[in-house]
């Protein structure tokens, strides 16, 4: 996979630095290798890049004053939060401005009134739940980055959480955006009330990865703090059976606040880790919280013991108090760095399925791991069919990362076919570009063009990133199909 | 207990026989391909059309002085349904009395609580106009603030732009990034920036049991109790207030119902589903009448006295929809909207005058410049629906 994202011709242009000093304050914007050094990748840390400057206002006059000295040399800008992205989607660009938000980090108002927040972008997300605990209330995606992305992030790539099941992702829990367009002019989309007038634009910026506009803003919906929660544990002989079960959960009309699952290599590495008790012979755990009115949890918890013994969970544990709770989520939340441990680098995907392709994707994703000699771990949001296969490799031995990167494209492709996406919660950024070619057709992609240019006609936000060109996608097209055979061709396509 | 002041207005038979086939007809092909080509048509000719579903909502946004009329009625079917995916996904012109039939039959609802408006023939047919009028208008019902709006459960659509282009955004999952959110951007988005031809929409469960508890109260006691009760986890799914009644839904399991009731003491009302009913199709006594109907949506905080008319007001949605009859000061109105985080919107003229902005609230310069360029994006020529959302657009 090539390494380079962006197939503009570089067009560098050493006079902006100058220019932003003379208008930022001392110690804002930074140019020496060694500076620059930290904003040289994102999560994804297998693309690197750095950029020509780093500039870290403080104000939003002083954004806009850098987005007029960009526009108008036309100096493209990429937009940082904390930098956890996994997709890439911050990775500066060789010419270009990296514009970090990291001082906009002030709670500008918490609201128990109309039960909302005012926060500025670079503030941290677990910090706004925090803010908001005293008057009971929290905000409710829940990213597992959570101590360390930013909200402006969150809304730049729609972020979900364990929780995101019953409570939505990013879009479903903010009212109101103040963004700047690359002419750094300020605009207000939502507004304090449930609806704003005219097209649903924050609908429409929220997960556009930074390519639209610039996020200077948020208000954020809080929500009352369940009364109670309950965690369920519950272990099965295979994963197929497992992946019925939260059918089954679902289907029965209950709407847990997480339905997670995890593999048996993900169970042994969390509890070598954690030791949160976890039974090591299964083939397939899940942990069910259900959250709430403490009536109804109650009720919930009878119901979904049921449904996970009849459906031929081999145990089921209810959590006896809130230690047990915490210790049930502990080997969860451990999970990616307890894979970590198994293996020197781990690659984490993101693809959505329909909840009834779980058995038989889950099959075919340890297959193909199989066919690529690569050991995978599964450890992902099961309620909403988001998986995240962690593929392990070790960098060091030659060919194992573009193996690596194989088997994950050729797991989203299966995502794609079985009716999914490529992409649930971590946003296409550079890595996912070549796997948006076969999800989208060009008359789609032609139109995601068009939308950018409505806001940012001459491609100075975030270039290269999101929406692969048309020439990209024929490239890969002409590499990726041979002798016009489709990849997985047993599978229906819909 | 009867509630007289919520039960004013007529309520035809909810459920009255309907086909549920889901079977795809052998002209779905056909159906499509005709709207194509009248898009076709129109652009080579340079005429605009006018979308429509059944004409149910064609009382709300501005006009359309298109003659020619893209009939979407034709167009119709449900194309996948599997209830443990909680969505379904059926083509525009499909009904929505026929598709709520559909899920009910598995115990499952849209979230958003979809108003029926009638066909507007003035018949008692109550249908609710089509799948594609519902998603295009985004007009949510008394559950809104509690379990989302219309455009939250959009998952995918099939979208027909002004260019001719068939192109489908989103999918049937829940979870979705993969490029921008066009999908979620059609809802409200009155068919000018395409015409749909099928929706993928989240749906929930049937809560297993409703109750409904009425107060007694000014409309400041009301505003007041219901900021309170949003503060607590509680299981409310509806909120009213008019004319000294405070009434409130809660759903969820008996055990459930009987603890918030214990909690939140009331008057238990027995004609609720009725009741809930008459209010979300705007049948009460309040909206009937030819005097111009307001709608303002503000920030639940709002005091009442911020907003003109106060007790004469109806109010849903925790206090952060507030509707009000009679002719207005138009720029003050919006104006204290505005100033109560929200706008205000000319629902119903009714016998009123038409705003010459429109009914809608004006956009800021740089947020209407991005809607004239999104609409170029789409729709280069300004065929699909030219004027509906705002009269410059
Ligand atoms: C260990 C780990 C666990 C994770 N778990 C989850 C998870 O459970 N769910 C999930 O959804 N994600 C998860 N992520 C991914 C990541 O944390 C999220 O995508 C997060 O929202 C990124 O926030 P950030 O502040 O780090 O943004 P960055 O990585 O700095 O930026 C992300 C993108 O947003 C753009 N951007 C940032 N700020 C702005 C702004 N103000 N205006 C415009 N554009 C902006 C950037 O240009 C970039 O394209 C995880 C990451 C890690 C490392």
């Amino acid at each position: 996979m090539p390494r380079i994202p962006d197939e503009r011709p570089l067009n560098p242009q050493p006079d902006i630095i100058a220019a932003l000093s003379a208008v930022l304050p001392a110690g804002t914007v930074l140019s020496s290798a060694a500076e620059l050094a930290p904003y040289e990748c994102d999560g994804l840390t297998a693309f690197r890049q750095r950029p020509m400057v780093v500039a870290l206002p403080e104000c939003i006059e002083q954004v806009q004053q850098v987005l007029r000295l960009c526009h108008d040399a036309r100096v493209p800008v990429v937009v940082r939060g904390a930098g956890t992205g996994l997709s890439g989607g911050a990775l500066p660009l060789a010419d270009g401005v990296l514009v970090s938000l990291a001082k906009f980090n002030r709670i500008l108002a918490v609201d128990p009134d109309s039960l909302s927040a005012r926060v500025q972008p670079g503030v941290r997300n677990l910090a706004i739940s925090e803010a908001a605990a005293p008057y009971g209330l929290y905000y409710a995606p829940d990213p597992s980055s959570q101590i360390a992305c930013t909200i402006g992030g969150n809304v730049a790539e729609n972020s979900g959480g364990v929780h995101c099941l019953k409570y939505g992702l990013t879009v479903h829990n903010i009212l109101k955006l103040k963004l700047l367009t690359i002419e750094g002019e300020l605009f207000e989309v939502g507004r304090e009330a449930l609806d704003a007038p005219g097209l649903d634009l924050l609908a429409l910026l929220t997960g556009s990865e930074g390519m639209l506009a610039v996020i200077v803003e948020i208000t954020v919906k809080l929500l009352p703090k369940p009364e109670r929660a309950q965690v369920l544990l519950a272990a099965f002989a295979d994963v197929e059976t497992a992946g019925a079960a939260v059918a089954g959960i679902i289907a029965a009309g209950i709407t847990p606040a997480g339905l997670e699952m995890m593999d048996n290599p993900a169970i042994r590495a969390a509890e070598d880790f954690v030791q949160a008790g976890y039974p090591v012979e299964a083939e397939a755990v899940l942990i069910c919280e259900l959250d709430g009115f403490n009536a109804e949890v109650s009720f919930e918890v009878m119901r979904v013991r049921e449904l996970l013994l009849s459906a031929g969970a081999t145990e089921v544990r209810t959590a006896a108090d809130e230690a047990e709770r915490l210790l049930f989520w502990k080997g969860r939340k451990a999970a990616f760095p307890a894979v970590g441990r198994l293996s020197p680098d781990y690659y984490c995907m993101d693809g959505t399925i329909p909840r009834r392709e779980l058995p038989r994707v889950l099959r075919r994703i340890a297959e193909l791991a199989a066919d690529y000699s690569l050991r995978v771990a599964n450890v992902f949001h099961a309620g909403d069919g988001n998986l995240h296969p962690l593929i392990l490799y070790d960098a060091n031995h030659p060919g194992e990362l573009e193996r690596a990167e194989e088997l994950g494209g050729a797991i989203l492709e299966l995502c794609v076919a079985v009716g999914g996406t490529v992409t649930g919660e971590h946003g296409v950024g550079v890595e996912k570009l070549n796997q948006m070619c076969v999800q989208f057709n060009t008359t789609e992609l032609e139109q995601m063009h068009r939308v950018k240019a409505a806001f940012d006609p001459h491609g100075l936000l975030n270039p290269g990133k999101a929406v692969p060109t048309l020439h990209r996608c024929a490239e890969f097209g002409a590499m990726h199909v041979h002798h016009g055979e489709l990849k997985f061709p047993e599978l229906p396509r819909f | 207990m009867t509630d007289p002041s919520f039960s004013t207005g007529s309520d035809p038979d909810p459920n009255p026989d309907v086909s549920t086939d889901v079977s795809i007809g052998g002209n779905v092909q056909d159906s499509e391909a005709a709207l194509v080509a009248q898009v076709h048509e129109a652009q080579a000719a340079g005429r605009a059309l006018r979308i429509q579903g059944t004409g149910s909502k064609a009382f709300y946004g501005n006009s359309c002085p298109a003659e020619a009329v893209l009939d979407c009625t034709g167009h119709r079917g449900v194309v996948a349904y599997e209830p443990s995916e909680l969505a379904i996904t059926a083509r525009a012109g499909t009904s929505l009395l026929e598709i709520e039939h559909l899920l009910a039959e598995q115990s499952q609802q849209f979230p958003f609580e979809p108003p029926h408006f009638g066909d507007g023939t003035g018949s008692d047919d109550i249908g609710g106009g089509t799948l594609g009028g519902l998603v295009a208008t985004g007009l949510s019902g008394p559950s809104r603030p509690y379990t989302g709006s219309v455009r939250d459960a959009v998952l995918g659509v099939r979208l027909l732009n002004g260019r001719g282009e068939v192109l489908h955004f989103g999918g049937q999952v829940m979870k979705n990034v993969a490029g921008y959110d066009l999908s979620r951007l059609m809802a409200g988005a009155l068919g000018v920036l395409g015409v749909l031809l099928e929706v993928s929409l989240k749906v929930i469960p049937t809560p297993p049991a409703t109750l409904t508890l009425v107060h007694e109260c000014s409309l400041e006691a009301a505003l007041q109790q219901l900021r309170r009760w949003a503060r607590r986890p509680l299981p409310i799914t509806a909120s009213a207030w008019y004319q000294g009644r405070l009434m409130i839904r809660l759903s969820g399991s008996d055990e459930a119902l009987a603890e918030s009731h214990r909690l939140l003491g009331g008057t238990p009302l027995d004609v609720a589903e009725s009741a809930w009913r008459v209010l979300r199709d705007q049948r009460h006594a309040f909206f009937l009448g030819d005097a111009p109907l307001w709608r303002l949506s503000v920030s639940p905080a709002t005091p009442a006295d911020a907003l003109p008319g106060a007790e004469d007001q109806l109010i849903e949605w925790g206090g952060a929809l507030r509707w009000l009859t009679g002719d207005q000061d138009v720029a003050q109105l919006r104006a204290l909207a505005q100033a109560a985080g929200g706008h205000a919107t000319l629902f119903r003229p009714g016998r009123g005058p038409m705003p010459a902005d429109g009914v809608f609230n004006p956009l800021e310069p740089v947020v209407k410049r991005l809607h004239q360029q999104l609409k170029s994006a789409f729709d280069p020529q300004g065929i699909l629906n030219p004027r509906r959302l705002y009269p410059d657009l």
